[in-house]
């Protein structure tokens, strides 16, 4: 991977520069991007000019910057380059912006609406039409500003890639540390914001928590807990708290996963001996095997269109993905590329499947088109795992895993651009098992 | 008289019920052999019978539990603590292969190794002597790989165990197989030793 990329932006340093009154919540703020951006679409996204007086705490321009770059899909023009800061249509000089390359330009302003609240103007503009392709005036309150540069960042990808904006959706994930009376480790169930900001811990346990995973209606949690000094699955309702033991079996009760019409789980149990899939009836509980074999049946995630289970198996001596229907009438092997293959997850259209892929002794996330099975490596390594796509289909979000213990990435389907994600959770916590 | 367990509260009832069905047995066979006997007769010696099938009796006879009684008045003229059960104090002897808990496996295998498999057998055979023990066995993975194959690995390591402690004699009902696959790291860091750590079942007696 010679021909690597590697750019570093110091957001917090521009955004001392730029503002030096300003105390940034996300003075650690650091984009890490490692990958080709080749055919990426140039843009500028300006600093939003502030009213006299105004000085939210949230920066919204960063926020859209960590968005896009993510991606892979946008070549940002670095802050250090911006020869002007215009705030609206009226104030830019496009032949500047088009010298300098840009096609999209992204500008702004933020103005105090009384009572405590902003209003927030944003401008997507095109370069070379010298027109606005997209704009939209807001007015919210300081607690609200992050989910709308979230907001904001959706509208932008729609407009420039025609493609379903996800910025706005949460990532799951569990976070474990040390306790602080150094007796065993803590591990909590968070939800937060696409870029890892926000994080809300919906449930502590002393006992580890894994695998959650997002109802299709994206209010409720499936996840595997072991407080009953066991693996147990539950249902967790995100905004009451409510939760249901769905599966409490003998042996391994793990691996949910939704059906895509969300009234089914697939899930790993061990309670008839070997480990297998079953499907569990959300609504009345019942239980149906799938696969029914001696080896390790487990990590099973759906197609989109519902009509295949893919699963990691050790039936042929090492694991290896396979596919079964879900009557379990029909199986196949899927992955024949290295000696390791797990945790699939399918992209959205049904055309990808991302995957744990071991390389040379280490491990890392690769993707494999389903129709011409040809793989590719889209992590760092050299222990990354639990890869989950996310809601549009363009990034995998994963653990990164290594020395440095564990945190949350994202690698862009096209691109290849590699981003950890940023996180308020304390460094030395480990933070693993996105869902997205 | 040696003092009693009262651990299962209906061992007199069902020792009561066993006398009673043997009463009557004899009684019957009494009734058989001799049809015309008096009433009266069979009556005095359905009693006599019934006496010597006195409940107290026949637990002292019939318990197991005496002998485990008989090493515990042992272990409190050894000077051990009396409320501690004697079996603590077998599988705290240092130099008996009872004193290793753990066992270790091989990447991504469930074989196990032979110089673990005297000290199964040790274990196997402390339990089939010691039917009121139950033990958990949890199977443990290394960090490497997917965590819910190593979920599943770990059982399959935990009933490796299992098995080979039910072939040597310990019954099924005395055991527990759990999987922590990789959540439960012994050594918390990423490197060939640690691994080989984690790589385990740890043996734990309730």
């Amino acid at each position: 991977m010679t021909r690597l990329k590697r750019i570093c932006i110091n957001l917090s340093l521009v955004a001392l520069l730029v503002l030096p009154a300003q105390a940034s919540a996300d003075d650690d703020l650091v984009i890490d991007i490692i990958g080709g951006i080749e055919g990426a679409t140039p843009i500028a996204v300006v600093p939003f000019q502030r009213a006299d007086g105004v000085e939210p705490e949230t920066e919204i321009a960063p926020i859209i910057t960590a968005n896009l770059v993510r991606t892979g899909r946008f070549d940002i023009l670095p802050e250090d380059d911006l020869v002007d800061t215009p705030g609206r249509l009226e104030d830019v000089r496009f032949s500047t912006w088009r010298a300098q390359g840009v096609d999209h330009l992204v500008v702004g302003g933020i103005d105090d609406a009384g009572d405590g609240r902003y209003e927030i103007r944003f401008e997507l503009l095109d370069a070379f039409q010298g027109q606005r392709t997209d704009g939209r005036r807001y007015r919210t309150e300081e607690r609200h500003l992050r989910t709308l540069a979230h907001n904001i960042s959706d509208r932008i990808y729609e407009a420039i890639t025609d493609r379903e904006g996800t910025f706005t959706k949460q990532i799951a994930y569990v976070a474990v540390e040390q306790r602080e009376d150094g007796d065993g480790r803590r591990h909590r169930l968070v939800v937060a914001d696409s870029d890892g900001h926000r994080p809300q811990t919906i449930l502590t346990s002393d006992e580890p928590l894994l695998s959650p995973a997002w109802s299709p209606s994206r209010d409720r949690l499936a996840y595997v807990s072991f407080e009953g000094r066991r693996s147990e699955i539950f249902i967790q309702d995100i905004r009451t708290g409510e939760r249901d033991r769905v599966a409490s079996f003998r042996g391994i009760n793990s691996a949910p996963a939704w059906s895509p019409d969300g009234e089914q789980l697939a899930v790993t149990l061990s309670r008839d001996g070997a480990a297998n899939i079953y499907l569990i009836d959300v609504a009345s509980g019942d239980v149906r095997p799938v696969t029914d074999h001696w080896a390790i049946d487990t990590e099973a995630t759906w197609s989109p269109d519902g009509e295949w289970l893919y699963f990691t198996s050790d039936r042929g001596g090492r694991p290896q993905i396979y596919r079964t229907t879900p009557d379990g009438s029909e199986t196949e092997r899927v992955t024949y590329e290295g000696p390791y293959n797990a945790r699939p997850s399918i992209s959205p259209d049904g055309e990808r499947m991302a995957m744990v892929h071991q390389h040379d002794g280490q491990y890392y996330i690769a993707l494999q088109d389903l129709e011409t099975e040809a793989v590719q490596i889209i992590s760092d390594g050299p222990a990354d795992e639990s890869p989950s796509f996310a809601p549009n289909g363009d990034l995998v979000i994963y653990t990164a895993g290594g020395t440095e213990g564990q945190r949350l990435a994202t690698a862009s389907i096209i691109g290849g651009a590699v981003a950890p994600l940023d996180s308020t959770e304390q460094p030395n916590t480990r933070v693993r098992e996105p869902a997205w | 008289m040696i003092a009693r367990s009262h651990q299962d509260p209906l061992r007199p009832l069902r020792t009561l019920g066993l006398a009673a069905s043997l009463a009557l047995l004899v009684g019957c066979a009494h009734w058989i052999e001799d049809p015309d006997a008096a009433p009266d007769e069979a009556a005095e010696d359905t009693e006599i019978e019934t006496e010597d099938f006195d409940p107290t009796e026949t637990e002292a006879l019939d318990d197991p539990e005496d002998a485990e009684e008989e090493r515990l008045e042992r272990a409190r003229a050894e000077g051990l603590d009396p409320d501690d059960p004697l079996d603590a104090a077998v599988l705290d002897e240092p130099d008996s292969p009872l004193a290793t808990r753990r066992v270790h496996f091989a990447f991504d295998s469930s074989d196990i190794r032979d110089d673990d498999i005297p000290i199964l057998e040790a274990h196997a055979e402390f339990l089939r002597e010691h039917p009121d023990e139950r033990m958990t066995i949890e199977g443990h993975t290394d960090e490497r790989g997917s965590r819910e194959y190593n979920l599943a690995l770990g059982e399959r390591r935990a009933e490796a165990v299992e098995r080979l402690l039910r072939a040597n004699g310990a019954r099924s009902d005395q055991l527990e197989v759990v999987s922590y696959g990789e959540e439960d790291p012994l050594v918390d860091e990423s490197n060939e030793d640690a691994w080989a750590e984690n790589r385990r079942a740890e043996l734990l007696y309730d």
